[in-house]
């Protein structure tokens, strides 16, 4: 009971510090607004192989899982400000689990990442799609369930990390790649063998893929039955938030 | 597990205590016991391993060996009972500057599991004993060093600890807060009927705030007592001669039964006699007589600054820069 209390302070906590940063409430919009606009645009040149799918069309539902990839590996990260500022010692000494603790950041980190991933699907005009209510509360649970385990490893890479110095590194190592090859913006059709590989590990193309099941319906063809894309979410989360409660707050 | 012994009087035990990081020693197997009710203070210099101890004995840092009991609980075995029975003001600033006052304190009982029926009014009890209720609803990024520091201080209280552990309360904070928080810590020891163990690196905080001072240099305590009684071991008064010659007039000094200790210093010694207004007089006249000059002279009972100097060789505040870094950490804070 006491767990689930601290649990939800900390959910709390994230969520205040979210809604109150204001800057970040606008470029939440602006940035898949780019995307979708100047790049989706600029794009239709060289893509008419879609099918009936505009290439904005298609890049849609990628652009909401590149806005949950983004958010929440800086949300993840952010725990370094906690650490820098001092106030993780407060979490870490209070008499509540450090599971618990990573629990609470997780599931805080997700709510923000979810709500700015849901910005997007107001920005579904744009492309000409109008995604009605309906298809996004179906999306609503395959946004949550991907963006539980990116938040696990933003965490746990923050929880060994010494400063947020290396944010860059991160940028370039994980979020990009991750981003690239989760065919967001362009089928996999065209890569080396190798890269293909790494696409079906990466844990962001089954989101991508359900995504676009359930926005571009039958205009779109499933890489993998959806039933598979979620299976494959489940398992990154379940390993994630298994290292990262392992990870995260060990003591020196 | 239970606690440990039945009938205490001690709430805090410390036996043999170690931390290594690597090879480096930072507590060298420290061995101190803390009264149920007292301030008890860690004196030393930075880097003396003041931090580290509290850390161990807060459950932050895992011990090296040694046992440390608190509140009846073992710190390695029984952290999260420990957790539960302290409460921390850490020597850096730990508030969410995004919250607001009573949004942090609020937090903190939840963390603490403090029953909801009591939550509201304890609360509202500790933000008007450290003077915050006018300001309670505000950002924290709005408060001032001070007030941030008592606003964690009574965070620390929230969960009726029963003791309550205070890291360098008043590093980086000016000399008038300073004595602020200084008096808010003596009425919450009598108010709260708490224990306080805290640290720190000013003898004036600790000979004004401790019950008992335990003396900390390089990892090892090198006196333990009553403040009156580390001064009173001096026993006499402290004769500060300012002059270039402090080798020559040192040797001239040596020769006679004058001096029961002298510490040299830079352009400074400092003499530690028996009825130093008689022996004023008689130094004066011994530099004379050996054409030693003498800028000034002075005299005045021990102070814990002296006690530090008669045990270490050193003066406290060796380097000096610890002030400012204090400062420029809270400072940070706020550009944040």
């Amino acid at each position: 009971m006491s767990e689930a209390r601290g649990i939800y302070t900390l959910w709390l906590r994230e969520v205040k510090r979210y809604t109150r940063e204001r800057t970040r409430l606008i470029s939440s919009f602006i940035q898949p607004l780019l995307w979708l606009v100047i790049f989706g645009s600029g794009m239709q040149f060289s893509s008419s192989g879609f099918g009936q799918l505009s290439y904005q069309e298609f890049i849609f539902p990628g652009i909401v899982a590149q806005t949950l990839l983004f958010t929440s590996m800086f949300m993840g990260i952010s725990v370094i400000w906690d650490r820098e500022f001092g106030f993780l010692k407060e979490i870490l000494v209070s008499p509540i689990s450090r599971a618990s603790i990573f629990i609470g950041k997780m599931v805080g980190a997700t709510t923000d990442a979810v709500i700015q991933g849901s910005f997007v699907f107001v920005l579904s005009f744009v492309v000409g799609i109008f995604v009605d209510i309906q298809t996004y509360l179906i999306c609503l649970p395959i946004m949550i369930l991907t963006t539980f385990g990116l938040v696990s490893v933003g965490l746990t890479i923050a929880s060994r990390m010494e400063s947020l110095e290396s944010f860059g590194v991160i940028q370039t190592f994980v979020n990009l790649p991750l981003f690239f090859l989760s065919g967001a913006l362009f089928p996999l059709t065209h890569v080396p063998e190798w890269l293909r590989w790494v696409s079906i590990v990466n844990p962001v193309t089954y989101g991508v893929d359900a995504l676009r099941i359930v926005i571009l319906k039958s205009a779109w063809t499933p890489l993998f039955p959806w039933q598979y894309d979620l299976l494959a979410i489940c398992v990154f989360d379940a390993a994630m938030i298994l290292i990262g409660t392992r990870v995260f707050g060990q003591r020196k | 597990m239970g606690r440990v012994g039945a009938i205490m009087s001690s709430i805090i035990e410390v036996k043999g205590l170690t931390k290594r990081f690597g090879s480096l020693e930072a507590v060298h197997g420290i061995s101190f016991e803390v009264e149920q009710g007292e301030v008890f203070g860690l004196l030393g210099p930075n880097g003396a391993g003041k931090t580290t101890t509290l850390s161990m004995l807060s459950t932050i840092l895992t011990i090296t060996s040694g046992t440390a009991i608190v509140n009846g609980f073992d710190v390695a075995k029984q952290p999260s009972q420990v957790r539960r029975s302290i409460g921390i003001v850490f020597q850096e600033p730990s508030i969410d500057d995004r919250l607001t006052g009573r949004e942090n304190l609020e937090m903190h009982a939840d963390l603490y599991a403090v029953p909801g029926s009591e939550k509201g009014k304890r609360i509202d009890e500790l933000l008007k004993l450290v003077e915050l209720e006018d300001r309670a609803d505000s950002f924290m990024r709005t408060y001032s060093g001070g007030m941030r520091r008592r606003l964690e201080i009574a965070r620390g209280l929230i969960h009726h600890p029963k003791v309550l552990f205070l890291d360098e309360p008043t590093l980086g904070l000016d000399p008038q807060t300073r004595e602020h928080i200084w008096d808010y810590i003596m009425k919450l020891s009598k108010r709260e009927n708490i224990t306080m163990m805290l640290t720190t690196h000013y003898m004036e905080e600790a000979d004004k705030l401790c019950d008992r001072i335990a003396i900390i240099d390089y990892g090892k305590i090198i006196a333990l007592d009553e403040p009156k009684q580390l001064k009173g071991d001096l026993e006499g008064d402290i004769i500060t001669v300012k002059t270039e010659m402090v080798e020559e007039l040192s040797r001239k000094l040596k020769e006679t039964n004058l001096v029961k200790d002298m510490k040299k210093q830079k352009g400074e010694l400092k003499l530690i006699v028996k009825d130093g207004d008689k022996i004023v007089p008689r130094v004066m006249e011994i530099a004379a007589s050996s054409g030693i000059h003498v800028e000034s002279i002075s005299i005045h009972e021990p102070t814990l600054e002296d006690v530090f100097l008669h045990y270490t060789g050193r003066e406290i505040r060796g380097e000096g820069s610890e002030e400012y870094h204090g400062m420029a950490q809270i400072k940070r804070r706020s550009i944040k």
